[in-house]
């Protein structure tokens, strides 16, 4: 017996996420270390819990087991429920056979029986890769009020960004009368956000639809949403102001990082009304060593800090020993960095350990050919020997 | 000896010592007290029995119980939410006979339903004034091979006359059997100490308590492990690892500084021993770009825009522009003004010191601010 939810969530957590290269070697975009104590995914999670949305499916396809594992009953999200909670959904066989997710949309499609159980009247469909602080309950009642077949949340970008997004184009009154992918020209400036919010009864129909057509790419962007335009579906824009940020390159989640020690830049972790919240990985306070600096930064529990650490974010259970140096840099849990080595515009993948005087990444301005610099990347449980360097946007997948 | 510890059942004494410390737990248990940036008392016990394979543990409460329900919850955090075993909280009146019990023995006898029901076969049992790592697992093992009724965890050294004020002082013989027993003696100088933890076999624990309240008998200490020390057979059980003994605000401001040292530190928070506490979904610590932070324990949740030296700050603690804290202990939800300077300052939980405000004690005597107060 399952009991009557109005909406339900889907979270597309499937992707492989190939451009953080060597951070999503092992490990799926979603379970990605972010902002200090949280990976990606605690995000939409908490927003989900905040929006007072209870029952929430995430389909994961690629390296799904830390994620899994982060996940497990949902209970750090609250979302341990006798009626609804979280709800991981893989691929699985069916009597007529098996399939991978081929699709964002073949991914809902796959799961139909697991929505229908619920017997909602809306559905939202998230992604696993977005930084944002957003309440689906406004877009919702947003969503109903407009009568809506399909609402997508669009933010209002610079104008010179938009032809790296997917642009809405609305009449006065947001409806979404055309659309166009990555535009060189761009005719609008709202970008969509990847947040869908479905009227079910009419997605159901248009996923079943869209699985007929073998030629189909069976994804949202592709083929749902311009599906639903040609029938002739009132498609709306519902406008976000907050801050929003892609985090699929390593640029982005550098930058995004960031911005968590930004002023400003309006994202606030400390509100008690909206708090993000994580799998608690249980260490005792962060210990700050005499010989310690350190400024505009977020460091969390675990962490024994005895080194200079600026403008940098700081994972549980971080070793930085005397005499390292960690400029604008993201460690995440469980990294080392060992005595005189310095770590600058660079980030440390899980557990690796970076030896004595290594030097990691550079600064911008000492780089002569601007092209060559970039964010360099240690990946997950590596060790880098005494004394190695790691030049500027390196991406190291071996122990060196 | 592989002991196994599904047979053991632990007791803990939540509100034991309660008046050593003062305004601390006015009005909370001890084992409600704050420690180390993040913790209760409480959970270095209950988290001492969980890595030590105990899941099945009693809490004995008396008074000021409420804060000490809100940080238990459902056991969950401490790995206690078990269908079988688990944490039981013991209310004092738990049953038609108990009632408000005036020492240990009274203690014991009120949680009598929830230990016969056990089907275990030892007993541990401890306070939460002692701040220590232990594993019970090879004491556990000593006391079933020394064939002891009782065995207590006791340390050997240095004790001013301060620390003996409250303790229980062990003379043992070669073999480590306990000859006889000083109870808050007037002396100073090397000796051994009871830590306040116990195991007896379940079979003694219960005919010994249904003994003594039959015959009156209210204190553990002065009427069984004093007065029958020759009678039954106790054993000293020495530990060695690092400690803390509380029984003043001086050694509790003692102990928290204690654990600045890394070395301390070490022995406290052992990778995959690891202290529990519960969970407060704070956001990672924040560090402005004035701030100055040197020798100190910080919990997340803290925004510090100013400067701090050898404190130690628990949750959603504020340091405002300017601000200069040395030597203090502020407690979840502090609130530093902008200019503000403290010295040897304990402040409890949601103080709020006024910008510019001065407050400076000594390394001797420090401050106390109690629970919401504004300075």
């Amino acid at each position: 017996m399952f009991n009557k939810k109005e909406c339900v969530a889907m979270l597309l957590a499937g992707g492989q996420g190939s451009r953080l290269y060597a951070l999503t070697q092992d490990v799926a975009k979603p379970a990605v270390p972010f902002g200090a104590k949280y990976r990606i995914i605690d995000f939409p999670l908490s927003n989900c819990i905040n929006s007072g949305i209870d029952t929430v499916g995430v389909l994961t396809q690629y390296q799904p087991l830390v994620l899994n594992e982060y996940i497990g009953n949902g209970q750090p999200w609250d979302l341990d429920r006798i009626h609804g909670g979280v709800h991981v959904l893989p691929p699985y066989q069916k009597a007529t056979g098996a399939d991978w997710y081929s699709g964002t949309a073949n991914a809902i499609y796959q799961n139909i029986g697991f929505i229908d159980r619920y017997d909602p009247e809306y559905v939202v469909v998230l992604s696993g890769d977005h930084i944002y602080k957003m309440d689906y309950n406004k877009m919702l009642e947003f969503h109903k009020k407009k009568g809506a077949a399909a609402t997508i949340a669009v933010l209002d970008v610079p104008k010179h960004e938009a032809s790296r997004f997917g642009i809405m184009i609305t009449d006065d009154d947001d409806n979404i009368i055309d659309f166009e992918e990555k535009p060189k020209v761009p005719r609008s400036t709202l970008a969509s956000m990847g947040i869908y919010i479905f009227t079910w009864e009419k997605l159901r129909a248009y996923l079943i639809a869209n699985e007929q057509d073998e030629t189909a790419s069976k994804d949202f962007g592709k083929n749902i949403i311009p599906d639903m335009r040609e029938a002739g579906e009132k498609l709306v824009a519902y406008r976000f102001d907050g801050y929003w940020k892609d985090v699929g390159t390593i640029e982005s989640l550098w930058e995004a990082n960031m911005d968590l020690i930004n002023p400003n830049i309006p994202i606030d972790l400390y509100d008690p009304n909206w708090k993000i919240y994580s799998r608690n990985p249980v260490f005792p306070p962060q210990s700050i060593g005499k010989n310690a600096q350190i400024q505009n930064c977020m460091i969390t529990e675990g962490c024994v800090i005895d080194g200079s650490v600026e403008f940098s974010m700081i994972s549980d259970g971080v070793i930085v020993e005397e005499g390292a140096v960690i400029y604008d840099s993201i460690l995440m849990p469980g990294a080392v960095v060992k005595k005189g080595a310095k770590v600058e515009y660079a980030i440390v993948g899980e557990n690796s350990v970076i030896g004595e005087n290594c030097q990691i990444g550079a600064r911008p301005e000492t780089i002569e050919n601007k092209d060559s610099w970039g964010v360099a990347v240690v990946g997950h449980n590596l060790k880098i020997s005494d004394g190695s360097n790691v030049i500027p946007k390196a991406i190291i997948y071996e122990d060196m | 000896m592989e002991v196994n510890m599904g047979n053991v059942l632990g007791l803990v004494f939540a509100n034991m010592h309660d008046t050593t410390l003062g305004d601390l737990t006015k009005n909370r248990t001890m084992g409600s007290v704050m420690f180390g940036g993040r913790y209760r008392l409480i959970d270095f016990p209950l988290s001492n029995m969980v890595n030590s394979g105990i899941s099945e543990v009693g809490v004995i409460t008396k008074s000021n119980y409420q804060s000490l329900l809100d940080h238990l919850g459902s056991a969950r955090e401490w790995d206690l939410a078990r269908k079988k075993g688990g944490l039981y909280i013991l209310p004092p009146f738990g049953n038609v006979e108990s009632t408000l019990y005036r020492g240990r023995i009274e203690a014991i006898y009120g949680a009598m339903n929830f230990i016969t029901h056990s089907t275990a076969k030892y007993v541990v049992l401890t306070d939460c004034d002692v701040i220590t790592n232990i594993d019970y697992k090879p004491i556990v093992a000593r006391h079933i091979e020394s064939g002891a009724d009782i065995t207590v965890v006791s340390h050997t050294g240095q004790y001013t006359s301060e620390d003996l004020k409250t303790a229980t002082v062990l003379n043992t013989n070669d073999e480590g059997q306990v000859t006889s027993v000083l109870i808050q003696p007037e002396l100073s100088g090397t000796c051994n100490c009871s830590l306040n933890m116990f195991v007896m076999n379940m079979e003694f624990i219960v005919d010994m308590i249904r003994d003594s309240i039959a015959r009156g008998k209210v204190s553990f200490e002065k009427d069984i492990l004093q007065e029958r020390c020759n009678e039954l057979k106790i054993m000293a059980y020495e530990y060695k690892y690092y400690f803390s003994k509380l029984n003043s605000t001086g050694t509790y401001f003692k102990a928290n500084m204690d654990i600045l040292d890394p070395e301390n530190a070490k022995q406290l928070f052992v990778p995959k021993r690891s202290i529990y506490t519960k969970v407060s979904d704070n956001a990672p610590a924040k560090y402005d770009l004035d701030s100055i932070v040197k020798n100190s324990l910080i919990a997340d949740g803290c925004i510090i825009e100013g400067e701090v030296e050898n404190c130690v700050l628990f949750r959603g603690v504020k340091i405002g522009k300017g601000a200069k804290i040395k030597n203090c202990i502020l407690g979840q939800g502090t609130v530093v003004g902008d200019g503000a300077q403290m010295n040897y300052v304990i402040t409890d939980k949601d103080v709020t010191v006024a910008p510019k405000h001065v407050l400076t004690s000594s390394a001797e005597y420090q401050m106390y601010v109690s629970k919401g107060a504004t300075v």
